[in-house]
């Protein structure tokens, strides 16, 4: 076995359509919604997996984890084929959907996880450990006595994740994990997901549409794009790739000429009789401290922010590049 | 052994606690199971009080027709009926829930939906079972007290595969779990009668397909001594494990099956 977690080559699969075509014809399409995908993921990467609706990153999810086959291509997740060692697969990955439970509905939440800590044949000690370690960074005590189906969106889905993590998953899979959560929640878990993949080396892979997740967890990011992979690499490189910009406001101590002649940079805007100046630069253009020492040579500043790229621009616009091509 | 059931077992004890919570209904609905198979009953009781013999069995001959067939399904319907419940797994996608966990699928949802009010229908048909043993005309041999207690037990076997076997069609059929309802509670209400009653066509599709006959009216023949005189050959009535065996080498084939299209096409 190789030190991968995951390897995934030339991944395909694809589903068959019927739409109706006139009144009693049905036609059938083969859209592929995973398309040739390759990747591979070492142990302890924390990886995230994005891409528009219907890209393809929750079929890419089912066939990691086995409840899906592939079409054509391998997949082989903790050295396991997913699919024919689904059960064994199951005891080394944890998942999170956020959109489907694993914790019983009619349950208090804490007896969702003795009755996980049974299936995965826990020896008592070790899950009451971890699980101890989950109630108190998730703050989960004051409500581990109420059924599941009483808890807001927010307390189940710390209740998901940490009954994810109860087998202490060599690979934490999260589908969506922050989807509808409030921002102190949200904030909440990607700390503890920062921390248990620090202190105990989980690979993790994690698919959102709430991209400050991705900017906060991942160390690399895969873009898919209708099935295909499209870019592969950190967030510097994606914003490198799409030649986003970032934006340096200065702050002049007096009014002034429009600063429009500084090497590499485009000037956004002018405010306040030019007293504060926006200038946009690509980083492989120029670099910020060039641009703040053309800036002074030319005026006196009084403050500076760098305005970093939007990584919802950055994605819009890897969208559009690999559109027009 | 016991030791692989652990998971299993903390399952089903989650459902018990949680079904035990609401005591009154909790017992209504016990009640109503066991009010069930009274009912059920009364129809046997009703033709009786008009005729004295239907396809040759007595009021007490059938009467245990009833109660092995009775007892059979009402086991099955406590340990695995619940399987039903598949098409709603499949149709909201908690299915892959299950396959996400360490354990056998089938036996997942046969735990996790487990159902406590089942026991009111199963002790109902005890009941009858045993008055019917007490009061018909069986000459007992050692043979014939094994095949008495093999009997409800094969049956819940069979009954039990049937099940698993017509709940595999959801995997295919989200909505099919009606027309499948024909081969478990109809399977059941068949068994419970002399098979004599029945058209040629529903007989041998009763035997052959789906082999309720063997549950309770071939057995009931063996008890009485009456196989030969019915046609059949002495060790028919002695079948019944090959049946169960087979049923549940066909109910296993159309399970996985139905799980590998599951896996094959997506919810």
């Amino acid at each position: 076995m190789t030190g991968a977690v995951i390897e995934v080559e030339e991944l395909r699969r694809d589903f068959v359509v019927r739409r109706s075509a006139g009144r009693l014809r049905r036609e059938r399409h083969v859209v592929a919604a995973v398309d040739g995908v390759s990747f591979s993921v070492p142990g302890g990467q924390t990886v995230g997996y994005i891409g528009a609706n219907g890209a393809g990153k929750s079929t890419t999810i089912k066939l990691l984890t086995g409840i899906l086959v592939p079409t054509s291509g391998r997949v082989r997740v903790c050295g396991l084929d997913p699919v024919r060692q689904r059960r064994d697969l199951a005891r080394r990955i944890g998942v999170v959907f956020g959109q489907r439970s694993a914790l019983w509905w009619d349950l208090p939440l804490g007896d969702s996880f003795r009755i996980l800590a049974a299936i995965h044949r826990l020896p008592a000690a070790a899950a009451h450990q971890r699980l101890e370690e989950c109630v108190e960074i998730l703050d989960m005590a004051a409500f581990l006595a109420t059924p599941v189906r009483q808890l807001s969106l927010g307390q189940r889905m710390r209740g998901e994740v940490t009954a994810a993590l109860l087998h202490s998953p060599e690979l934490l899979v999260l589908d969506e994990p922050t989807i509808g959560l409030d921002v102190v929640t949200k904030q909440r878990l990607r700390s503890f997901l920062r921390t248990s993949q620090e202190r105990y080396g989980t690979t993790v892979l994690l698919t959102t549409h709430d991209l400050p997740d991705i900017e906060r967890l991942s160390d690399r990011i895969l873009v898919l794009d209708r099935g295909r992979l499209v870019f592969d690499g950190d967030l510097a490189g994606l914003v490198a790739r799409v030649g986003a910009e970032r934006v340096l406001v200065v702050d002049l101590a007096q009014p002034g000429p429009a600063l429009d002649d500084v090497p590499g940079t485009s000037l956004r805007s002018v405010e306040a009789d030019g007293m504060r100046q926006q200038l946009a630069f690509r980083a492989q253009d120029t670099s910020a401290a060039a641009v703040v020492a053309a800036v002074t040579s030319r005026a006196e500043l009084t403050d500076l922010t760098i305005r970093e790229p939007h990584i919802e621009d950055v994605v819009q616009r890897l969208y559009v590049t690999s559109q027009r091509s | 052994m016991a030791s692989a059931l652990t998971p299993y077992a903390a399952i089903v004890r989650s459902r018990v606690a949680a079904q035990a919570t609401y005591r009154t209904s909790f017992a209504a609905e016990v009640a109503g199971q066991v009010f069930l198979t009274v009912v059920e009953f009364a129809e046997v009781y009703v033709i009786f009080t008009r005729v004295e013999a239907v396809g040759g069995f007595s009021y007490a001959e059938v009467a245990l027709l009833f109660g092995l067939a009775a007892t059979g399904f009402s086991l099955a319907d406590l340990v695995v009926g619940q399987v039903e419940h598949v098409s709603r797994h499949v149709r909201d996608g908690s299915f892959d829930v299950f396959l996400l966990r360490p354990l056998s699928a089938l036996a997942q949802l046969a735990s996790s939906e487990f159902q406590l009010r089942r026991v009111g229908r199963l002790a109902q048909a005890l009941v009858i079972l045993v008055v019917a043993l007490v009061v018909v005309d069986v000459q007992w041999t050692p043979a014939r007290v094994l095949l008495a207690v093999l009997t409800p037990l094969l049956g819940a076997v069979v009954f039990g595969a049937i099940f698993v076997a017509t709940a595999a069609v959801s995997f295919w059929l989200v909505e099919g779990q009606e027309a499948a309802n024909a081969f478990t509670y109809g399977g059941n209400y068949l068994s419970s009668w002399p098979f004599d009653v029945f058209a040629v066509a529903v007989r041998s599709f009763f035997t052959f397909v789906v082999p309720t006959a063997f549950v309770a009216y071939v057995p009931t023949l063996g008890l009485l001594g009456r196989a030969e005189s019915s046609g059949f050959a002495s060790w028919v009535p002695w079948c019944t494990p090959l049946v169960a065996f087979l049923t549940c080498g066909v109910a296993a084939l159309a399970w996985r099956t139905g799980v590998r299209h599951y896996v094959g096409t997506g919810s």
